[in-house]
Order: C-alpha cells, then sequence, then structure tokens
C-alpha cells in the first residue's frame, strides 16, 4: 500500500530566528469564495474612503492681491513659475513649491487684462491702460521698471505669446502682432473680421498648430486667424458671448470656449458648425476655462464663485470646488505637472488645489501603490452600482448654487416644454428641424 | 501489461500527432492551447462573451480588451501552480488485491512522517459523558469539544497545548468557534453563551433560546442558530445585533449545516424534509424531501455543488444542489448520525460505532453503467476508509482544514485519525483566518480586514455571484414585489363610500356584473351592503318624516 499524508514543518513557514513568516498563495477560486460580494464590498469601502479623503484645498498663496486676480500666466519653461495680475495692476510671480511670492511690480494703472510668458523667462503684460509692458522677473529687483513698453490705441484685453517666434498677438477692437526684438512700438500686423467691431475679449495661440490663433469678442464672435495669410479664416457666431479659450495641447485642432451661457463648448476648428461636446454644470457664465495639459481634462472658472473640473468626453462635470470665501473666479490654470490647479478670484487671492481632490502626492510605498492601484480597479468595476454611483457622485454644493441649479432646471424644462407645445400645435410646414444640444448655439458660421 | 498499455496508448498519440502537425504548425501553439483550456476551467469565470457580433465599435474593442485580461488572467493564475509547495496525500494500493479500506491507523502511522503521525491520537474522557461536540477553528489550529454533561475544553491540538476547560454543569447542545480563535459560542441549557478564548464569558445571547443546532457564517459574521421550536435566529456577532428570526413551522429540526459557498443554511425536518433558508426570506428558499423519516446529519461540499444527507430511514442521499436533484441515494447498516465533507470531498459518515469515508466518485459515479439505454442499476461505492466498530458511539465527525486529519467525538471522547487525502494542501496565507501557521500580528490585521469586508446579510442567495448583475425583471414587477403585503382593494368598501341616491353604485355593480346566478363571495357581501343601506335610508325618511310633522311630512325623501 502506498501511502502519503500531508506534512508541513512548521519551521519552514517561519524559519527558526527570522521574523518574517512566508505568506504563500493559493489562487483556486474555491478557497476564495463570494468574490463578488467581497469586491463590492470592498470597492464600496474604497468610494467611501476616496469620498473621506476628498480635501481638494491646498491652501491660498500669501500675501494676494488687493484687488481681484484676473489674469494668469504660466512659464513654459518652469514646471514650479508662475504669474498672476491683478485688478489694480499689480503683477506677481509665484513659487509654486514654497508657495511664496518672488517678485512683484506695479505693472499698470488699471486692470491687468492679460499676461504671458516669453520663451525667454520675461513676461509680457497687457492693461486697460492701453499699455504692453515687458518684465524680467527673475533677474530685476522687485517693482522694477518695464524692459520694454509698448502703447496702443486702445484698451488691450488679452495677449498670447507665439510658440517659437518672438512675436506676441494682443487683443483689443483687432488682432494687434507684435514684435518682441524689434524696438519700434507699432504692431507688425493687424488683423480683424471686416464686419466685426466690438472689443475681441480673448486671444490665444495654438502652441502646436503655431500660425493659428483665435480669439472671442462681445460680438458674440469666435474668430480663428492664421498668420501666414495675415488674414482672419473663419468666424462663428453663438447665442451669447465666450469669455475665455483654451487649445488642446494635444489635439491642436480643438480647443474649448467658455461661454456666457454657463457652458462650456469644446469646437474642432476643421468643423465649426456644431460643438464636440457641450460642458453643461455651472449655473452662471464661465469666465474661464482651460486644459489640462494632457488634454483629457478642462479646469473652468465661474461667475458663480465655484470652480468644475470636466473630462474632456464628458458632459457632466466630474468635481466642483468651492469655499465659502472664494468669490467669482476669474481666471483658472493647471500647474503643468497636471497635478494641481491655481484659481484666482475677485477677492484677490489665488487658491491652490488638488487636480485629484483625493490623491496625495509623495512617494508612496509599493503596497500603498499597489492598493491604490486595486482600489481603483473595483472602483471603476463597480461603479454603476447604484450605492457606489451615489456615493461617488455626490458633492457638497453651497446654497445658492444648488437652488440656482435648481431653478436653472426648471427654467429650460419650461422653455422645452413650450418649444414642444409650439412644435405640436403649429402646422407641419412651419414646424423648424429639432437641432441637437451640440448645434444649437451656433448661429452663423463665417468663412 | 503495462508495456502493452503504454504501446496501445502511444500509437493513438502519434497519429493524432501527425495529423495534428498538419492543423498547427508547431505543438507549442496546441500546448498552449491546451494550457489556456486548462486554465479557464480552474481559475476562468465562465464562458466569454462572444465579442465578434457586437455591432457598437467602442463597445466591441472595451469588452474585447475585457476579455483578453480576464484570460490572461486564468493563465497567469494556473502558471502559478507552479509555486505550490505540497501535493494531495493518498492511499494507494500497490496491486489488485490490496483494499484501502482495510488499512488501518496503526499501519498508517507507521508509515508516514513523525510529525504527521503524531497527529493520530486519542483522547479518553470516560464518566464526562458523551461528547457530542468536536469543532476545528477555520485554520484548523484550534480544537473545540464539548460533552453533553457540560465539559468543555479548546486546545492547540497539534501542540497538545490546553486553551481552557471549563464544567459548565449545564447541558451543552453545540458549540462552535467564532471567527478566530478567539472566542466561542456555546449553546447551553437555555441560552446561547459566548466565551472568550481563556473562558470567560463574554455574552449571554438571550433571545437564542433552547438552541439544538450553531452554524457560523465566516464571511457575514453571522451566528445562526436553530432552537427546538424550530426558530432559526441570525445574529451578527461583530455589532451583536439580530439580523432575522424566522419561524420554520417545521417543529423541531434535527439537523443544520450550511453551504459554505453560498451561505445558505441547510436545515433537516423530522418528516424527512431539507429546507434552504437564507435571513432574507421569512419562508424557506426551497424544500427537498431526501428521507421518509427524520433527517439525522447533513453536509455540503466545498464548491457547493453536492449535499450529502442521513436519515432515520437508514438511507444516505447525494443530492446536486444546483439543479436539486437526487444524485442517487443507499442504504447504511445504520442510519448515519453525522456526516462531514473534507476540502478534497472526501465524505465522512458516522454511522452508530462505525465510520465510512467515501471518496469523491460517491457524488459523481452513480450508475454501473453509463449506458443510458441499460436499466439504472446503483452501484453502492466502496468506502475509501473505515473506522470503529470498538463500541464508541459515534456522533460528530468534522475534518482538520488543510490536515489530513478527521476528529471524532464519540461517547468516550475524541479521537483524531488520519485520513490521507482529505486536506487541502495548499492554502492562501492572505485569505482571512484560513493560515493555520499565522502570527497574533497577521490574526489582528487579517480580523481588521475581515471586518471592511465583511458581507451583509442581503448579499445572501442561493447564487452567490448576484451582486452587480443586471436585475431584468421590469419596473412593474418590481413594484409588484415592493408592496406584496398591501391588501388588496376592496372593492365593495369603495362602492358602499360613494354609493348615493336612488341608482346607487353598489345597485349598478350588482346589476352589471356578471352572470345572475352566479353567487360568489362578493355578490353576497355587496348584497349585504345593499341592503343595509336601503334600510338606513328607510329609517332616515320615517325620522325625517316625524321631525318634520304631518303638514311637511311628504317633503321627507330618500338619499338628500
Amino acid at each position: 500500500m502506498k501511502i502519503k499524508a500531508l506534512s508541513r514543518p512548521q519551521a519552514s513557514y517561519q524559519p527558526a530566528g527570522s521574523t518574517i513568516a512566508r505568506l504563500p498563495r493559493n489562487l483556486d477560486p474555491a478557497l476564495h469564495p463570494f468574490e463578488r460580494g467581497r469586491e463590492y464590498t470592498r470597492a464600496l469601502t474604497a468610494t467611501k474612503l476616496e469620498r473621506m479623503f476628498a480635501a481638494p484645498f491646498i491652501a491660498a498663496l500669501d500675501p494676494g492681491h488687493v484687488d481681484g486676480v484676473y489674469s494668469f500666466a504660466k512659464d513654459p519653461e518652469s514646471l514650479e513659475h508662475f504669474a498672476s495680475g491683478s485688478g489694480d495692476g499689480v503683477v506677481k510671480v509665484w513659487d509654486l513649491p514654497s508657495r511664496q511670492e518672488i517678485w512683484q511690480s506695479q505693472a499698470h494703472e488699471n486692470i491687468v487684462k492679460g499676461m504671458c510668458f516669453t520663451r525667454d523667462k520675461r513676461i509680457l503684460s497687457c492693461g486697460t491702460d492701453r499699455a504692453i509692458k515687458l518684465f524680467d522677473p527673475y533677474n530685476t529687483p522687485k517693482g522694477g521698471a518695464p524692459i520694454a513698453t509698448w502703447l496702443g490705441n486702445n484698451a488691450f484685453t488679452g495677449i498670447s505669446h507665439h510658440r517659437s517666434l518672438p512675436s506676441f498677438a494682443t487683443s483689443s477692437s483687432v488682432i494687434s502682432i507684435y514684435d518682441v526684438s524689434r524696438s519700434s512700438t507699432v504692431p507688425t500686423q493687424t488683423m480683424a473680421w471686416p464686419t466685426s467691431v466690438d472689443t475681441i475679449t480673448a486671444v490665444s495661440f495654438n502652441q502646436t498648430e503655431t500660425s493659428v490663433l483665435a480669439s472671442c469678442a462681445t460680438d458674440r464672435g469666435i474668430i480663428l486667424y492664421d498668420l501666414r495669410t495675415s488674414s482672419p479664416l473663419h468666424r462663428t457666431v453663438l447665442t451669447l458671448a465666450s469669455n475665455s479659450i483654451s487649445w488642446n495641447p494635444m489635439e491642436a485642432f480643438n480647443f474649448a470656449v467658455a461661454n456666457e451661457d454657463h457652458n462650456i463648448y469644446i469646437f474642432d476648428m476643421r468643423n465649426m458648425k456644431r460643438a464636440l461636446n457641450v460642458l453643461k454644470g455651472h449655473v452662471s457664465a464661465a469666465m474661464s476655462v482651460e486644459f489640462s495639459p494632457t488634454g483629457e481634462e478642462l479646469v473652468s472658472g465661474s461667475y458663480d464663485r465655484t470652480i468644475r473640473l470636466w473630462r474632456r468626453d464628458q458632459g457632466q462635470s466630474r468635481d466642483i470646488y468651492h469655499t465659502k470665501r472664494m468669490q467669482r473666479v476669474f481666471s483658472v490654470a493647471w500647474t503643468p505637472d497636471n497635478n494641481y490647479i491655481l484659481s484666482g478670484s475677485d477677492d484677490g487671492n489665488i487658491r491652490l488645489w488638488r487636480a485629484q481632490a483625493s490623491t496625495r502626492q509623495g512617494v508612496k510605498s509599493f503596497a500603498e501603490r499597489q492598493k491604490l492601484e486595486y482600489d481603483n480597479a473595483l472602483k471603476e468595476r463597480y461603479k454603476h452600482m447604484p450605492e457606489i454611483r451615489r456615493i461617488a457622485r455626490h458633492r457638497h454644493v453651497p446654497q445658492q448654487v444648488k437652488k440656482a441649479g435648481e431653478i436653472k432646471a426648471e427654467e429650460l424644462k419650461a422653455i422645452k416644454r413650450r418649444e414642444e407645445n409650439e412644435r405640436r400645435h403649429s402646422k407641419k410646414e412651419n414646424v423648424r428641424k429639432r437641432r441637437s444640444e451640440r448645434e444649437k448655439m451656433v448661429l452663423v458660421t463665417e468663412q | 501489461m503495462e508495456i502493452a498499455t503504454t504501446k496501445r496508448s502511444s500509437a493513438p498519440t502519434a497519429r493524432r500527432k501527425s495529423t495534428s502537425q498538419s492543423k498547427f504548425p508547431d505543438s507549442e501553439a496546441l500546448a498552449l492551447q491546451q494550457q489556456a483550456a486548462a486554465a479557464k476551467a480552474t481559475y476562468g469565470r465562465g464562458n466569454p462573451i462572444r465579442t465578434k457580433s457586437i455591432k457598437d465599435k467602442k463597445l466591441r474593442h472595451n469588452l474585447k480588451t475585457l476579455e483578453n485580461k480576464y484570460r490572461d488572467a486564468t493563465l497567469q493564475a494556473k502558471n502559478a501552480e507552479i509555486l505550490l509547495e505540497h501535493s494531495s496525500g493518498f492511499l494507494e494500493p500497490e496491486n489488485a488485491l490490496e483494499r484501502t479500506y482495510k488499512v488501518r491507523q496503526d499501519e498508517i502511522r507507521a508509515d508516514v512522517a513523525v510529525e504527521t503521525a503524531k497527529k493520530g491520537f486519542e483522547l479518553r474522557l470516560e464518566g464526562l459523558g458523551p461528547y457530542d461536540v468536536c469543532d476545528y477553528t477555520r485554520n484548523g489550529r484550534e480544537l473545540l469539544i464539548a460533552g453533553r454533561k457540560g465539559h468543555l475544553a479548546t486546545m492547540d491540538w497539534r501542540d497538545g497545548k490546553l486553551g481552557c476547560e471549563l464544567q459548565l454543569g449545564e447541558t451543552i447542545r453545540d458549540a462552535k468557534w467564532l471567527h478566530n480563535n478567539q472566542s466561542f459560542a456555546v449553546a447551553q441549557k437555555k441560552n446561547v453563551y459566548i466565551y472568550a478564548k481563556d473562558g470567560v464569558e463574554i455574552h449571554q445571547l438571550k433571545r437564542h433560546v433552547e438552541v439544538t443546532h450553531m452554524e457560523f457564517l465566516p464571511y457575514h459574521f453571522l451566528l445562526s442558530t436553530v432552537s427546538m421550536a424550530g426558530m432559526l435566529r441570525y445574529t451578527d456577532t461583530s455589532t451583536g445585533q439580530t439580523v432575522a428570526e424566522l419561524p420554520t413551522h417545521l417543529g423541531s429540526p434535527t439537523a443544520l449545516c450550511q453551504n459554505p459557498s453560498n451561505a445558505i443554511l441547510h436545515l433537516g425536518h423530522q418528516k424527512g424534509t431539507v429546507t434552504l433558508w437564507s435571513p432574507n426570506s421569512t419562508t424557506a428558499l426551497v424544500k427537498l424531501l431526501p428521507h421518509h423519516g427524520p433527517v439525522r446529519a447533513l453536509a455540503v461540499d466545498r464548491s457547493g455543488r453536492y449535499m450529502v444527507s442521513t436519515g432515520q430511514d437508514r438511507r444516505m442521499s447525494v443530492w446536486d444542489i444546483r439543479m436539486f436533484k437526487e444524485v442517487h441515494t443507499h442504504h447504511l447498516r445504520q442510519p448515519g448520525s453525522t456526516i462531514a465533507i473534507s476540502d478534497r470531498d472526501l465524505t465522512a459518515i458516522g454511522w452508530g460505532t462505525q465510520i465510512s469515508i467515501f471518496k469523491s466518485d460517491l457524488f459523481t459515479k452513480s450508475l454501473l453503467s453509463q449506458n443510458p439505454l441499460d436499466a439504472p442499476q446503483l452501484k453502492v461505492p466502496t468506502p475509501y476508509m473505515a473506522w470503529g466498530g470498538e463500541g464508541k458511539t459515534i456522533s460528530r465527525v468534522r475534518y482538520c482544514p488543510f490536515e489530513d486529519v478527521l476528529g471524532i467525538s464519540h461517547s468516550s471522547g475524541f479521537s483524531s485519525i488520519l485520513v490521507p487525502g482529505a486536506g487541502e494542501p495548499n492554502f492562501d496565507a492572505l485569505e482571512f483566518g484560513t493560515n493555520p501557521y499565522e502570527t497574533t500580528k497577521q490574526r489582528q490585521d487579517g480580523e481588521v480586514r475581515a471586518l471592511l469586508n465583511k458581507l451583509q446579510p442581503e448579499m445572501i442567495s442561493i447564487d452567490p455571484n448576484f451582486i452587480g448583475n443586471i436585475d431584468l425583471a421590469s419596473e412593474e414587477q418590481r413594484k409588484r414585489e415592493k408592496d406584496l403585503d398591501a391588501k388588496p382593494e376592496d372593492k365593495i368598501k369603495k362602492l358602499k363610500e360613494r354609493g348615493r341616491g336612488r341608482n346607487s353604485a353598489l345597485r349598478k355593480h350588482l346589476r352589471k356584473r356578471g352572470q345572475k346566478n352566479v353567487i360568489d363571495e362578493e355578490k353576497v357581501r355587496a348584497r349585504e351592503a345593499l341592503q343595509m343601506h336601503n334600510r338606513r335610508e328607510q329609517e332616515k325618511v320615517k325620522r325625517l318624516q316625524v321631525e318634520y310633522g304631518p303638514a311637511l311630512a311628504r317633503f321627507a325623501k330618500k338619499g338628500i
């Protein structure tokens, strides 16, 4: 008779003199019953933990501005520096790791409307005092005089630097292209749509397709220009004016505009008849929008005192940030490392937020990383379960915003109902064709 | 003989190889395919979704990546088998004359390693009464034995270290370890008590009265007891709350066991029925009838596929509890009083003073011939091992998890015997509570983790994988199910309340509704209601006539 029975010496699991016990695995499903139930429970716990650890606000940069913060500029050559401009004409440059101000100057006599860094780490700022000034913040003392000044005929509203050439575009009633290397104060080019006369509110160079730039104006138009032909290409008129433009850094032909009608529209510049996506959620005008450096997400600041974070391909916001003391948000920016968000608001503070509310930066142990990865996979797998979805989606929203959202929904419903009633009770030949949500706001497109 | 068989078997494989070579360019691909099939059989989670027929491009791509991920996971799990350290034990005859059931314990002990041989022992506890209860912790490290007269002892049985010993001076009907070796529950004469491992009484469960059987569901932290009066109770041992109290309405139960794969309780009753219970249903989920007399013992295998039961009618019946069909049944010489199924599907049955252990072919090879045209002929399986016959009445058998050991409590104490091939050879150290060599720190960590992952009682269902599936019941159905307790609408009451005037709704109902000659309860009630209504009207008229006086009496009218 052949006989064999199990024999497992204790010593093989914890060798003598060692404090580390071996942990053998056996992946046989029979040894791990209730797989689904346990995974679901873990996913639920992970979701709850995520919400528990969600603390998006890190700090307000100290000391903030005296007036509201109306413009931001990121240094394209540095991960840690950025500049902010306020309503009283002060420009400050900040160091993010230490959250300290490293330079400041009274640049303008009125609102600083636009700022940008040049490729050689200098700041261009423009304001409503009809001046564009060039500063060198890293090499000159605080409060130093500008290196160069350009004076225009009208108040400037926006500025954007070319990716590689030493030229920049400013907006007033026309788009003027200046050359930094030239000493003359006359723009090298001016471009304008022949029939539009109103103020242009924002201008933005495409950093990938470098000769294209876009602008939006108070006459509700979005205009695309090409430097090579030095002429406007295209104009689209939406139902309301747009406030801000941001190009997608990864998909050169896509850009987002923040609109007065509370929405953010993502357009493909090749087909301006309809938006690629409409991001709905704000309950007041969206004042500023920016794509994340990965091009996957967006951040927007609004007049309703909140910041919302969006995924490029989803219609609803992924998160909403607010604090009690934050006023109307006029400028937002992602930090170039994609991990943080900056917001400048009417109350003069610049706030630093986490891009993912519940993540923490810093070195993590292997076990910690593994656990986070596992939890993320579980959350993804069970995200459709009602309890998990409810917890993951729940956000505390300020009462005014909540109430405004409810009223807005009610009003939109009423409008829709009225339209449907009209449609139902009018003659067939008078009934207009239905338009999708993505093309409703486009009034005119002109070539 | 051996040479002949190898030759015969080698010939077809060679041929197959030659044909397969034309199909598959290399044998490596074939081996990979076989590996994938084996991996899917052991570690797979069912058939993959057919992605080819999906029209939506994005969905198709997503599902395809998901399926690939699952397939890779099964392959990796299969490949990780190489890391398993131990293989299971066995008892194999070397020639045709040898029989495994004839092997005695002393022969086994002589043949195995010294350390293993020490695991077979006997505790002679004469005079302390028949030992009805024995129970191992989930990692098989500690043993709990209890005698009917109130003697109770826990021990680390490998080292022979006594944990605690109590003389409760009260009848003990059942005892059970809770989620680890830190506490155990004892069903005493009146109540259930929970003791710490050192024998200190921690809790008295006053609601659990006259409990006869207990089960502990480790993943749900539920202690379930069934009482003499047939009340099934679930108590959450982590919070102390009562989860459910379910009257079985089937008298005093005779057996209880849990299905380890879905936490459903199987209850055996006096009339030979076995009912399946979850805390979410006030009635039994399923009723089976395996016996003609009282059910004596029940057991379900680890994978939750088969149930073995014995009854007072001396039958042992094997059920497939996925289909709820009897696989087969056969007679024992005496009624089987206790059953245990090991992790590797060895079924031990204690009947009278004997124990028979059957291999897993008890579940599968039920018929002599596989030809369906032949008359079904039952093959009584020969036992794999046998023990006893020494005058000790067997009261409970339990396998020690992760060991080739069977614990037997009987009339004169406790015996531990070696059953080669019974235990799961490779444990998973990260699975809660199943590491036989866990340290204190690991136990404490594991306990916290287990409590975080505690399953809710609502998740207990016959199909444990229902979570996350789409509920296909329509909204209407769901609504109907939601208010099952809602009272049916009473039509006549509704009519009575609005029936006014000459042409009352009740009269209309009586007139309109169906055939005149059919008299049912509803019609009788409606007629009575109408008569009552009319009488009240007439009384009202009379009263008004008196009230108005003789001159105005003619103005008294019905239905004003």
